[in-house]
């Protein structure tokens, strides 16, 4: 393959006397990716790992370069974690943070994060406190706020797990809309049916460490492990 | 029982006396304790969220120091920042005993611990639930700091009232560092200590409800303005 | 930034700026005025006396005179911190004890009051009396209820004295009957009022005193009751900064005939607390 996006070596993660990440060796291609596994399996942690929000006990995370600078990276978790301000406030407090847009203006920073919260079909909440607003609109905005770091990777940690089936077909689209940009994905989720959608390649999981990385049919139609075999079965979730 | 009666009527006559002296003695607890809780609240609000966000050697220790400093009894604290500003201490050349400046530090000394142990906990908790996704954006751990202190701003203001509270109530530090000296020091639990040593009982219960009126409506808005943020803010 | 966080920090700023601003003003007009640190007794600070005083002395010389009121002993010991300019109390043994320590250099008479014996009306030791001495005594054989003050105040000082000259020694009779309070004057008979028990306390105090309960005089009138006030100026030599010309045009204006006058005037009930006694 080309240079691979981002490259794992021997990791290993332990965490509370449990082995989380028992020696992964990895590489990924720039694309759509989907992590999947078993509850418990590791898949959060690794996507952790992958970020740099946890150090490994052992091993070497190594993201390449991209037009010779480390490339950007944002997340989106499970639960949506707003400020206590209005949703255009927290897109803006994302891009405040950022090496790339902190500098702007004001006023620049206010038109691009409304961009954003209208790509996500928000437009109209900009002004709504972040923490009343409904589950899924609360994490539309976190995928606003992401959307708007412009990231060269999205990491989204089971995005869809807590929510409704409405607020699910909304974010596949948002996340759908952020990959048709250029940014690669790497998603952890239990929705197979997303993954077999979205993905073009699967890592498959099964007690930290990786059973599988193959491309998203293969993985659905002929899946080479008993771990990816059961889980397909439905005998393990 | 009858003498209850004799005191509320005091505290009523008292309050509407229009008589300047007791409301300088009301304006001035009022002074020092804004003063000193406004002033604390920045320190104590600080080192709070510094803590709470921060990793770094004897951290745990100065949780503890902190949880504990809650409870430094006033006359302990007075007796401390007295011989710190007499004249034959290390700060007397500035001359600020027997004033309402010293009046002011000895409470900042007893009030800050007490708001950073506060502030510590409730930044804690929401650091839990901000951690990652804050780090994930890229915020430095002072810069979370600020941004957490902001978004608590609520919980905040109930600690800041605490704080107020607990100035507002204490005669020991007071009583020490400003010698109750009258028109120029005394305050409203100073003057309830002296009526009371001089027998004037329902005077000093008369104040005594005063002082309570005043921190029962600090809390009362102190509990609005919680309640409006809550359904305005989520 | 929004509306409501530019409310909040306007509405926060706005109130830290009035209380800040409050207390330099405050501290402005204080230092602006000339003033003295006076270190006195509870006991005077309480009969009223400072009161009616300090408003003549300040009206007439344009100088704030500021009471810090403690025990006898805490007060000396201000002065020997040089936290105080002039040292205003009424036990002679412990000021000549400061001067001879050389935290002055000169002390005068200003004024004297007088102990009384306070005890339950029915007077369960029949100590009634003008004999102080005998008082003492007869409550020792009763173990009558006696509150002291116990805090090295110029009232406890005397009440020790008159129990050793009475012959009594109080470590060898001390039983539950003798309560040390480790208190002023009006926490004292508070709590000798509580418990209906025998208190020394100054005229003056007991004066203004409100909750008497059960309580009145036993014994009074005896010459060795008279309790005698002491004024010094702290020494410049060891603290520079005590504030000699104020303090000494204070100490001047209290032994002098219209000062002396005032004393005199100061009445509780129709009665005189003070009665002046400067040498001229």
């Amino acid at each position: 393959m080309a240079e691979p996006m981002i490259s794992l070596r021997d990791l290993v993660f332990e965490g509370r006397g449990h082995r989380a990440i028992d020696g992964v060796s990895l590489e990924l291609a720039a694309g759509r990716t989907a992590i999947l596994g078993a509850n418990g399996a590791g898949k959060s942690v690794l996507l952790r790992l992958m970020h740099g929000l946890l150090a490994p006990s052992s091993g070497a995370v190594q993201w390449s370069a991209i037009e010779g600078r480390a490339p950007r990276l944002a997340m989106v978790f499970q639960k949506p974690v707003l400020l206590r301000r209005s949703a255009l406030d927290n897109v803006i407090y994302g891009l405040k943070l950022s090496p790339a847009h902190r500098a702007e203006s004001a006023p620049r920073l206010r038109e691009r994060a409304l961009a954003a919260l209208a790509r996500v079909g928000l437009a109209q909440l900009a002004d709504r406190p972040g923490r009343v607003l409904s589950g899924g609109e609360q994490q539309r905005v976190a995928l606003a706020r992401a959307w708007a770091l412009e990231p060269d990777v999205l990491l989204l940690d089971e995005p869809t797990a807590s929510l409704d089936p409405a607020a699910m077909r909304a974010v596949e689209a948002i996340i759908l809309g952020i990959a048709a940009g250029g940014t690669s994905i790497v998603m952890t989720t239990h929705h197979r049916g997303l993954a077999r959608r979205f993905a073009d390649s699967v890592v498959f999981l099964d007690a930290g460490q990786v059973a599988e990385h193959t491309p998203v049919d293969e993985f659905f139609t002929r899946p080479r492990s008993s771990g990816g075999h059961a889980y397909l079965e439905g005998e393990i979730a | 029982m009858n003498w209850i009666a004799a005191s509320l009527a005091d505290a009523a006559r008292l309050a509407f006396s229009l008589d300047p002296k007791l409301y300088s003695i009301i304006g001035l607890s009022l002074s020092v304790s804004l003063a000193s809780v406004t002033l604390a609240s920045v320190a104590g609000g600080l080192i709070g969220a510094a803590v709470a966000v921060g990793r770094f050697p004897g951290r745990q220790v100065l949780i503890v120091l902190l949880n504990a400093a809650m409870g430094l009894p006033p006359v302990v604290v007075g007796l401390v920042v007295y011989l710190m500003l007499s004249r034959a201490g290390p700060l007397g050349a500035m001359g600020l005993l027997f004033t309402p400046q010293a009046m002011v530090i000895a409470q900042f000394v007893l009030i800050t611990p007490l708001i950073a142990a506060l502030t510590r906990q409730v930044i804690e908790d929401a650091w839990r639930e901000y951690e990652e996704q804050l780090r994930s954006l890229g915020a430095r751990a002072w810069q979370a700091a600020l941004t957490l202190l902001w978004d608590t701003r609520f919980s905040l203001l109930t600690v800041v009232l605490a704080g107020l509270g607990r100035a507002m109530a204490e005669v020991g530090a007071v009583m020490i560092v400003g010698g109750n000296i009258d028109g120029v020091t005394r305050v409203m639990t100073t003057t309830i200590a002296l009526e009371t040593s001089k027998g004037d009982l329902p005077l000093a219960v008369g104040l005594g409800v005063i002082l309570l009126l005043i921190v029962l409506l600090l809390n009362a808005a102190a509990y609005g303005i919680r309640e409006w943020a809550a359904r305005r803010h989520g | 930034m929004n509306l409501n966080r530019r409310g909040f920090i306007a509405g926060a700023a706005l109130l830290a700026a009035c209380t800040a601003c409050s207390l330099p003003a405050q501290a402005q007009a204080q230092s602006q005025e000339r003033f003295i640190t006076v270190a006195s007794t509870t006991s005077t600070e309480q009969s009223g006396l400072f009161g009616y005083l300090l408003p003549i002395y300040e009206k007439k010389s344009g100088v704030q005179v500021r009471v810090v009121a403690v025990g006898t002993g805490q007060a000396l010991d201000m002065g020997r911190r040089g936290d105080a300019d002039v040292e205003f109390v009424h036990d002679k043994v412990a000021e000549e004890k400061f001067l001879a320590e050389g935290f002055s250099i000169k002390r005068q008479d200003v004024m004297y009051n007088d102990f009384i014996l306070v005890g339950p009306k029915n007077d369960p030791a029949k100590a009634h009396g003008r004999d102080i001495l005998e008082g003492l005594r007869k409550i020792a054989a009763a173990k009558a209820a006696f509150v002291s003050r116990g805090d090295r105040s110029g009232t406890n000082a005397a009440e020790l004295r008159y129990w050793k000259d009475a012959g009594i020694n109080l470590d060898a009779v001390k039983g539950p009957w003798y309560r040390d309070t480790g208190s002023g004057m009006g926490p004292a008979l508070n709590t000798a009022a509580s418990m209906d028990a025998y208190i020394l306390a100054d005229r003056g105090t007991w004066l203004s005193f409100k909750n008497r309960a059960n309580l009145d005089i036993v014994v009074e009138g005896d010459t060795k009751l008279f309790n005698q006030y002491g004024v010094m100026l702290v020494n410049p030599a060891k603290f520079p900064h005590v504030k000699v010309a104020l303090g000494q045009a204070f100490i001047d204006w209290l032994v002098s005939p219209e000062g002396q006058q005032v004393i005199a005037g100061y009445k509780i009930g129709g009665q005189q607390l003070f009665f002046p006694n400067a040498k001229p």
